[in-house]
């Protein structure tokens, strides 16, 4: 009995050894990225030390200010901001209406749709920035949030659908009865009851439009357009040993969305466990 | 109008803008893909030259450039879908056996998935510094001094691998999560009637846990394929696709075919592509079924 117990303990420290170690690993890149943003030109060149000897919060001045992060940063939250809202507000409308409606044929769009979230579509970067150019939407912002808007649809349906269906119609008609408008049902009954769904919508879309590179990469060239994914890459090609500040630069295009994830990660990890699972 | 035809027509008002905001950008690109995958042209010209299958030839043929980067995606995605999911999978497994701190562990591996491509690469790009990067600095530390002042990411014996491990570490995480999330479903009584029934660890493994998992593991597989063949940002801020071009990717080809004004060419590559990664998907589906029956 004892050497079962001994046995036991002895899994359970390893167990947690191994968890331990690639926790920090995972970590680890993040502490020193942040660790680094805070140490002088000179320290980071000369010294290992895991924390900066001064912590040189003016690093960050700088950054925002003349390394152009903060006009990147405010880029990034207007995308986001807009790519958001655009998704939640179109697909939301259109799942509602394709739960209400009832119509031959409405199901082959609807399948159209979700199969964009299945196929593989490598290189449609190529054509979008046909199309732009021809729109005349070619490094605009409006072009990129459309972009962004459309990318977010197919998800925002389906995930939607199910759950405008799921919803008693009886509390509908009585609005309706009562004189409200279809839009107005949809906007006062439905939506607030769909809102579980609505933040995981949101959740999801803010991290994929902030994170977000290609589209952005090939759609703007000007610089007082770009959002931060871009920035960073500007900035560290044209100033490729001044690590601070790049180093600042990633840390303020991350603690957006580490603020999210520590906020939401419940829904975030349920959501991908259970997408993933059904799908 | 009577009332059910004004309701059908609120409907289809509600469907509209998403369905011409998706037709235009998103369906209307794909046929336009395949479309000009038929022609040569610089995206200039007024005319476009049709070529028919041509540029497929070319491709497919003549230009050991595109398989190279085929096989650098396939390189990558063979090391994520062995290693990176083998940790996956060993450590959902820990994570399963009902320890302290599951919330924990399971919120921090979860992290770099979250975190965007061009951070990651940015960070570990100065990690792998050969001259100031902490990773030569620890293995120097450590007592490996044949690697100081090695250029991870600018040797081309290295640099792939080096980004395909950054991947791993970004990746594994999120089939972390759904690794564990399918070991949770499975009941756990079964294992209690194999315990009576005097199995031990590996066998409840082999006879429990592998085919109840076969569907999530297929799962998993297909998008660590999906992904890890699409690689792009990670490489983008690493390597660009050096040295010397040894570490391209189909993606990061089809983009430089694109800048060189060949568009026709550039999207003959995604068709090529896009129906080798649909193949993977299908063959992937079709034996996890064989084996599930």
């Amino acid at each position: 009995m004892n050497d079962a117990r001994l046995k036991n303990n002895l899994v359970n420290i390893l167990t947690h050894v191994i968890l331990i170690v690639i926790a920090l690993s995972c970590v680890f890149p993040v502490f020193w990225m942040f660790s680094s943003s805070l140490k002088t030109q000179e320290e980071i060149f000369t010294k290992m030390n895991l924390l900066p000897e001064h912590w040189n919060w003016a690093n960050y001045a700088i950054a925002w200010m003349k390394a152009d992060f903060g006009k990147y940063f405010l880029n990034s939250l207007i995308y986001t901001f807009a790519g958001v809202f655009g998704v939640v507000f179109i697909s939301s409308l259109a799942a509602y209406g394709f739960a209400r409606l009832e119509m031959w044929g409405k199901n082959i769009f609807f399948y159209l749709l979700i199969s964009t979230l299945l196929i593989p579509i490598p290189g449609v970067f190529v054509p979008l920035y046909l199309l732009l150019k021809k729109m005349g939407l070619l490094d605009t912002r409006t072009g990129l949030i459309l972009c962004y808007i459309s990318g977010g649809l197919a998800f925002g349906i389906f995930l939607l659908r199910s759950f405008f269906e799921d919803l008693p119609k009886e509390i509908e008609e009585a609005a309706r009865i009562d004189g409200a408008s279809k839009f107005g049902v949809y906007w006062r009954i439905a939506l607030p009851l769909a809102r579980p769904a609505l933040a995981t919508l949101v959740i999801f879309n803010c991290l994929s439009i902030w994170n977000e590179f290609l589209l952005a990469l090939v759609i703007l060239q000007d610089t007082a357009k770009m959002p931060i994914q871009r920035g960073l890459m500007v900035f560290q090609g044209t100033h490729i040993t001044d690590y601070p500040l790049l180093m600042a630069g990633l840390t303020i295009a991350t603690i957006p969305v580490l603020i999210v994830y520590l906020l939401m990660q419940k829904h975030i990890i349920k959501g991908i466990a259970s997408g993933a699972l059904k799908g | 109008m009577n009332k059910a035809a004004k309701e059908k027509t609120i409907n289809l008002l509600f469907i509209l803008p998403a369905v011409a905001l998706f037709s235009i950008f998103s369906l209307y690109p794909i046929i336009r893909t395949v479309q000009l995958s038929f022609y040569k042209w610089d995206g200039i010209a007024t005319t476009m030259q049709f070529v028919g299958l041509l540029q497929y030839k070319d491709i497919i043929f003549h230009n050991p450039a595109f398989w190279k980067s085929m096989a650098n995606a396939a390189y990558v995605t063979t090391l994520a879908l062995t290693f990176q999911n083998g940790l996956a999978l060993l450590l959902a497994l820990l994570v399963s056996r009902e320890i302290r701190g599951e919330n924990i562990y399971r919120t921090i591996f979860f992290l770099p998935p979250v975190l965007s491509g061009i951070v990651v690469g940015l960070i570990w790009k100065w990690i792998y510094d050969g001259n100031y990067g902490i990773l030569n600095h620890f293995l120097t530390g450590v007592g490996l001094s044949h690697f100081t002042n090695f250029a991870w990411l600018a040797e081309i014996k290295t640099s792939l691998t080096a980004v395909a491990v950054v991947h791993m570490w970004k990746g594994f995480g999120y089939g972390f999560i759904i690794l564990l999330a399918g070991l949770q479903t499975i009941p756990k009584e079964l294992y209690e009637a194999a315990k009576v029934d005097g199995a031990d660890s590996w066998q409840q493994f082999k006879h429990i846990t592998v085919p109840s998992m076969i569907p999530v593991f297929t799962v998993v597989a297909i998008l660590t394929i999906l992904g890890s063949m699409q690689i792009f940002d990670l490489l983008y801020s690493m390597t660009q696709g050096g040295p010397a071009g040894h570490t391209h990717v189909p993606i990061t080809r089809i983009y430089q075919f694109m800048g060189n004004g060949e568009f026709g060419y550039s999207t003959a590559m995604s068709v090529i592509f896009g129906c080798l990664l649909l193949a993977v998907s299908f063959i992937q589906i079709e034996v996890s079924r064989r084996m599930n029956k």
